[in-house]
């Protein structure tokens, strides 16, 4: 039999153009990247300095630093983590563990999914429905938290069950088949293993929620507050909340520009080292787990 | 020879599959088994009976008695059912160590069931990988990942995890499946150290591995019993077509 060259020949360059296209697209998301963070770096670096990163803001937040907005978004990051992770993680455990397929199952999941498409300014509504008014927590750290937390929440939901899916199942029947119990196989076997990928949600929920503005809005950011919060019922400035206020609505807008450019800058180089330090973490629980 | 475990009229239904029909057959007190049978013939559902594996599968419906040393062990209470475990150790087609050191996963069924004594333990451990032939392999580096070890040497070493909590029978599911032919004849070494003291029962896809381990043979096919007798018997003189059919390599 005769094939048609012309064939192989339409193979090849229909190959090469599908293979060029998607090549090109990944790397031009990647120079995309690089061209925000070159553009921030570039506004930003000028301002930073020991000081800016240390000192109080001053004259109508066009001079001094940024220290209590750091401060803040330290706070806020760890405190709805410190919610989030372990509700998260075991609510994930709960999905795919013990949920029994059916409606059920299948209506926490999609609850799961529609939570995640929530707008995050209803968050913050809500937040202050919630734990600022109904709970009585008052603006304050620990409503700004809770807030954040909810955001937070169906990230590491998604991402446990993910990470509770690729657990081979021939781990957990080795250990039934030793007498081991449902609890114990899961503390002993199967997290061990998904932790790696559990900690990647973690990462990403903690990139989600450091960058967020509307859901500390109403719940604990302040406006201007230049001391430290002294408890967690106390508010508090934040990154991105600083960096909106003093390009929107400060009095002198074009006075606090660096500033507003050296926050961005920070609150970017927060992220990208939660990031690495995360991804160091995982990669040790990772050795961790295949030595241990 | 007593038997060890005995199956009557066992169907066992996954929603509205039928995978096992009328199965009844007793299992010879230390000796080797081997089911063999095409691929969705039953044979590993079978095996996964006798420690109640198929009850993790949603949808499964048993009827007919498994018998164990006389009891039913589909009649236990719920809470003995981790005892019953303990007595039927099960090692798995693809080489399965827990993520821990080797030595962990030898302990690891003697903590999960509540031994804390240390010297017990270290004891135990010692004898078992003596027992799975892979001590001289490994005594040096106990603290180290499983994962370092060969898929053979894995493979072994599940079946010294199986064999600290000293179960009396010994379910395998394709054992040697993904090994190469030097491990896969250590693993077949062992079974036939292990068959003094334990009941073994082993599914395997590989005819000449069926007989060479093992003394019984129980040829299945579409979820039904064709046949089982004396290993010998069933290889050289099957008295049923298909039997012959498969093991003359026909079909299947």
């Amino acid at each position: 039999m005769t094939f048609p060259e012309s064939n192989d020949r339409r193979k090849k360059i229909g190959q090469a153009v599908m293979f060029g296209l998607s090549k090109g697209i990944s790397y031009g998301i990647v120079a995309l990247l690089f061209l925000i963070l070159f553009f921030i770096i570039k506004q930003g670096i000028g301002v930073i300095s020991w000081e800016f990163l240390t000192a109080m803001p001053t004259d109508g937040m066009t001079k001094g630093g940024i220290f209590p907005a750091i401060i803040g978004t330290l706070y806020l990051v760890g405190g709805s983590m410190l919610f989030a992770f372990p509700v998260g993680v075991m609510a994930g455990i709960y999905v795919h563990e013990y949920a029994v397929s059916g409606p059920m199952k299948r209506f926490v999941n999609m609850m799961t999914n529609n939570l995640a498409g929530v707008p995050s300014i209803i968050f913050g509504l809500f937040g202050m429905a919630l734990f600022v008014n109904q709970m009585g927590f008052g603006a304050s750290i620990l409503a700004g938290s809770l807030t954040l937390g909810l955001l937070a929440l169906p990230i590491v939901i998604r991402t446990t069950e993910e990470s509770l899916k690729s657990v081979d199942d021939t781990f957990r029947q080795a250990s039934y088949a030793l007498g081991g119990s449902k609890l114990y196989t899961i503390r002993k076997v199967v997290l061990p293993i998904a932790l790696p990928n559990i900690l990647t949600g973690l990462i990403l929920a903690v990139g989600r929620v450091s960058g967020e503005t509307a859901p500390i809005l109403f719940t604990v950011a302040a406006y201007f507050l230049p001391r430290l919060p002294n408890s967690i019922m106390d508010q508090c400035m934040a990154l991105p909340y600083h960096l909106y206020v003093i390009s929107t609505s400060g009095t002198q807008i074009e006075a606090s520009r660096p500033i507003a450019y050296g926050t961005a800058f920070v609150l970017v180089a927060i992220v990208l080292i939660v990031n690495i330090l995360a991804a160091l973490l995982r990669n040790y629980f990772g050795k961790k787990v295949k030595m241990n | 020879m007593s038997n060890k475990i005995e199956t009557i009229d066992v169907n066992l239904h996954y929603g509205d599959f039928h995978a096992l029909k009328d199965i009844s057959l007793g299992i010879p007190e230390n000796s080797v088994t081997a089911l063999i049978g095409p691929s969705g013939c039953g044979k590993s559902t079978y095996l996964r009976l006798f420690n109640r594996m198929n009850d993790l599968i949603p949808e499964t419906r048993i009827t007919g008695k498994v018998l164990l040393d006389g009891e039913n062990i589909y009649k236990i209470k719920a809470n003995k059912i981790d005892a019953l475990r303990r007595n039927v150790g099960m090692v798995f087609q693809k080489p399965n160590p827990f993520p821990k050191s080797i030595f962990e996963n030898v302990a690891y069924g003697l903590r999960v069931n509540g031994i804390t004594d240390k010297s017990f333990i270290e004891g135990q451990v010692e004898k078992t990988l003596h027992q799975a032939a892979l001590w001289d392999e490994v005594k040096d580096k106990l603290k180290k990942s499983a994962f370092e070890l060969s898929g053979g040497q894995q493979q072994r070493l599940c079946i010294a995890r199986a064999l600290a909590i000293e179960p009396s029978i010994i379910l395998m599911d394709e054992p040697a499946s993904a090994l190469d032919p030097i491990s896969t004849g250590k693993i077949e070494d062992l079974i036939f150290e292990l068959k003094a003291q334990y009941t073994i029962v082993i599914v395997t896809h590989n005819m000449q591995q069926a007989g060479r381990v093992s003394d019984y043979t129980g040829f299945f096919y579409l979820g039904s019993l064709i046949e089982f007798g004396k290993t010998r018997k069933i290889f050289t003189n099957p008295s049923k077509q298909e039997t012959e059919n498969y093991i003359s390599g026909r079909f299947g």
